[in-house]
């Protein structure tokens, strides 16, 4: 399997906290990737940095044989990464197909969005398409603030797959979202994932990153841990360290608590 | 957005093209002039600030360029008054795009309150610049080459040109919400982060709205400057201009197509009028506070919103009344919350 994405030594403070600290991750193409880690080990940062939110202090990222490491968000989204975010941002005050409409521009200069109307044909029927897929089709024309926390959690996610990107980074898809919406929502994953799609997922709940995970990646203080499979993850004893700070005394159960 | 039938537009352009064939006296028609010319402004400030929600209070920076352009051009050109001066008006335009660029570069830096806070005190920097500058006439002002046309249809030729002046920010308002582009500026007001994380190239994108919308305004300076034939720096660099413009559209509906051009119309024209009625000349700041607690008590979102949504509650009311009178008994299969209606797909946009 050839790397897609990868971030190498990347290193970034705020302040006096070293939020990443010499950490590397690569995904493979084709592969899902979870990032694990307890709260405050740097997994968003590292999303940001791979996103260009954030510009890391040393250490590098590369796309598919890119070096992003300095490139601005529009840019890195239109060399196929696109991304959620944690606390789901959508475009609340426009409709719901407007905010599909938003992400199908990709690569397009500022200046052709001057001069076209805001959607052609193909975009509007893509649009309708991939929130068909994720469900909530019957409310294109809705005003997307009006959705509930998990509707707007899968427009989100169509919003980013209607823009066709290579590999999707996926922060905590299933926070905060019931037990039906989590499975439905590992599905389209998995489904997406068939079709040629590559997931870079960080999650809390591990029932549902055991499940979906080829490769689980764990981080601690700034660092990569662990990178393995699931079952090597869970039988690790640093990571059980890294989480709840011993690992006497305690089974595989207490990790996905 | 509204949904505004066209008839209604139709109408609106006919009263206003007929306005000064009817009402003949001069006095009136001047208020038409000024309200149209806010009119303008309110809509072009609103093409910017209503659709990306980036609040500009240095709206006057545009129209004193626009003012200047008009004044200086035409007496150091030694241009007899008359006609041939409307021609400089599209140059007052395009000074204060080109004034834009500068001030758009360093105030779409921030965002938010810093933003509203950066653009009033370029606009400061503006006003001491016109006060001291040599090349304005400081604060003596410019008179400009009097315009020799009878008193009783000098108006008439401003009307129409201002009145053009509307229609063309409207329109040109109409088609950025149409466009891409208008749906990234709106996608900045919701999350810039967001949009930029999507593709959307937002420091083009605002630079871009920025300028286009001085345009409209400097040309409505350069009007101005004509009419009234004798500039100031502290009346063409006004700080009251700053915030009318943008209370007009806030007045009428922050981001809506005819909310500007309405605000525009009740404020202006009430103000002018007032004014002209009353001799003391700040009665009309009493009228448009209590105006003003009245809008954001009872309709905070402006006019436009507030009245198309009792418009839309109406009509849905009706629809349940007459619902209810055919199903008599059938009373439980009534939906209670209409807006989470399936609606067809892809009816929008």
């Amino acid at each position: 399997m050839t790397t897609l994405l990868e971030a190498k030594d990347v290193s970034r403070s705020f302040g006096g906290v070293k939020a990443l600290a010499g950490c590397s991750l690569s995904v493979d193409k084709g592969s899902i990737t979870g990032l694990i880690g307890p709260n405050g080990s740097g997994k968003t940062t590292l999303f940001n940095v791979m996103t260009g939110y954030v510009k890391p202090e040393k250490g590098t990222v590369f796309f598919d044989g890119h070096d992003v490491t300095n490139a601005r968000p529009n840019k890195i989204f239109a060399l196929g990464v696109g991304r959620t975010f944690q606390l789901t941002r959508i475009f609340a005050r426009i409709s719901v197909i407007e905010n599909m409409l938003v992400a199908t521009q990709r690569d397009e200069s500022w200046l052709r969005g001057l001069t076209r109307s805001k959607s052609s044909k193909s975009e509007l029927e893509a649009a309708m398409e991939w929130l068909d897929f994720v469900g909530l089709a019957r409310l294109a024309s809705m005003q997307a603030g009006s959705l509930s926390y998990g509707q707007r959690k899968l427009l989100e996610l169509a919003y980013v797959l209607v823009a066709d990107p290579d590999v999707i980074l996926l922060d905590e898809p299933a926070g905060g979202v019931n037990l039906t919406l989590i499975n439905e929502i590992s599905e389209k994953i998995l489904a997406l994932n068939k079709g040629g799609k590559t997931f870079l997922i960080v999650e809390h709940n591990m029932e549902f990153v055991m499940k979906i995970c080829d490769k689980v990646t764990v981080m601690h203080q700034g660092c990569d841990l662990v990178t393995g499979t699931p079952a090597e993850v869970r039988a690790n004893p640093a990571v059980l360290d890294a989480y709840l700070g011993s690992s006497d005394e305690l089974d595989e159960e207490d990790v996905s608590a | 957005m509204s949904k505004v039938k066209p008839s209604f537009w139709g109408l609106g352009l006919a009263a206003l093209v007929v306005f000064p064939l009817i009402v003949t006296n001069p006095t009136y028609t001047s208020i038409g002039v000024f309200t149209l010319l806010f009119m303008a402004c309110a809509t072009s400030w609103n093409m910017f600030s209503g659709y990306s929600g980036y609040v500009s209070l240095g709206t006057a920076i545009f129209y004193g360029c626009g003012a200047y352009t008009m004044a200086l051009v035409s007496t150091h050109a030694h241009m007899a008054g008359g006609a041939a001066q409307f021609w400089l008006v599209p140059l007052g335009g395009l000074v204060a795009m080109v004034v834009a660029v500068p001030v758009g570069a360093i105030a779409l830096r921030v965002r938010r309150h810093t933003f509203v806070v950066i653009t009033i005190a370029l606009f400061f920097v503006f006003q001491l610049l016109a006060i001291n500058a040599s090349f304005t006439g400081g604060a003596a002002g410019i008179s400009l080459p009097l315009i020799p046309w009878l008193f009783n249809y000098y108006n008439l030729p401003f009307y129409y040109v201002a009145l053009a002046m509307v229609i063309f920010a409207t329109v040109l308002s109409a088609l950025v919400r149409r466009s891409r582009f208008g749906l990234q500026l709106l996608a900045i007001r919701d999350d810039e982060d967001r949009a930029l994380g999507l593709g959307v190239r937002v420091t083009a994108v605002k630079m871009t709205g920025f300028t286009m919308s001085a345009f409209t305004i400097g040309m409505a300076g350069a009007l101005y400057a004509m009419f009234i034939g004798q500039i100031y720096p502290q009346f063409v660099f006004e700080p009251n201009f700053d915030i009318t413009v943008a209370l007009m559209a806030f007045l009428g509906g922050f981001g809506t197509l005819l909310g500007p051009l309405l605000g525009g119309l009740i404020l202006e024209a009430s103000q002018q009028y007032l004014t002209l009625s009353f001799s003391n000349g700040s009665l009309y700041l009493i009228l448009f506070g209590v105006l003003f607690l009245l809008v954001i008590l009872f309709m905070p979102q402006g006019i436009v919103p507030a009245v198309s949504k009792w418009w839309a509650g109406r009509g849905e009311k009706r629809a349940r009344q007459s619902q209810a009178g055919t199903a008599v008994s059938t009373v439980s299969t009534k939906s209670t919350n209409p807006t989470v209606d399936p609606t067809p797909a892809g009816a929008k946009p």
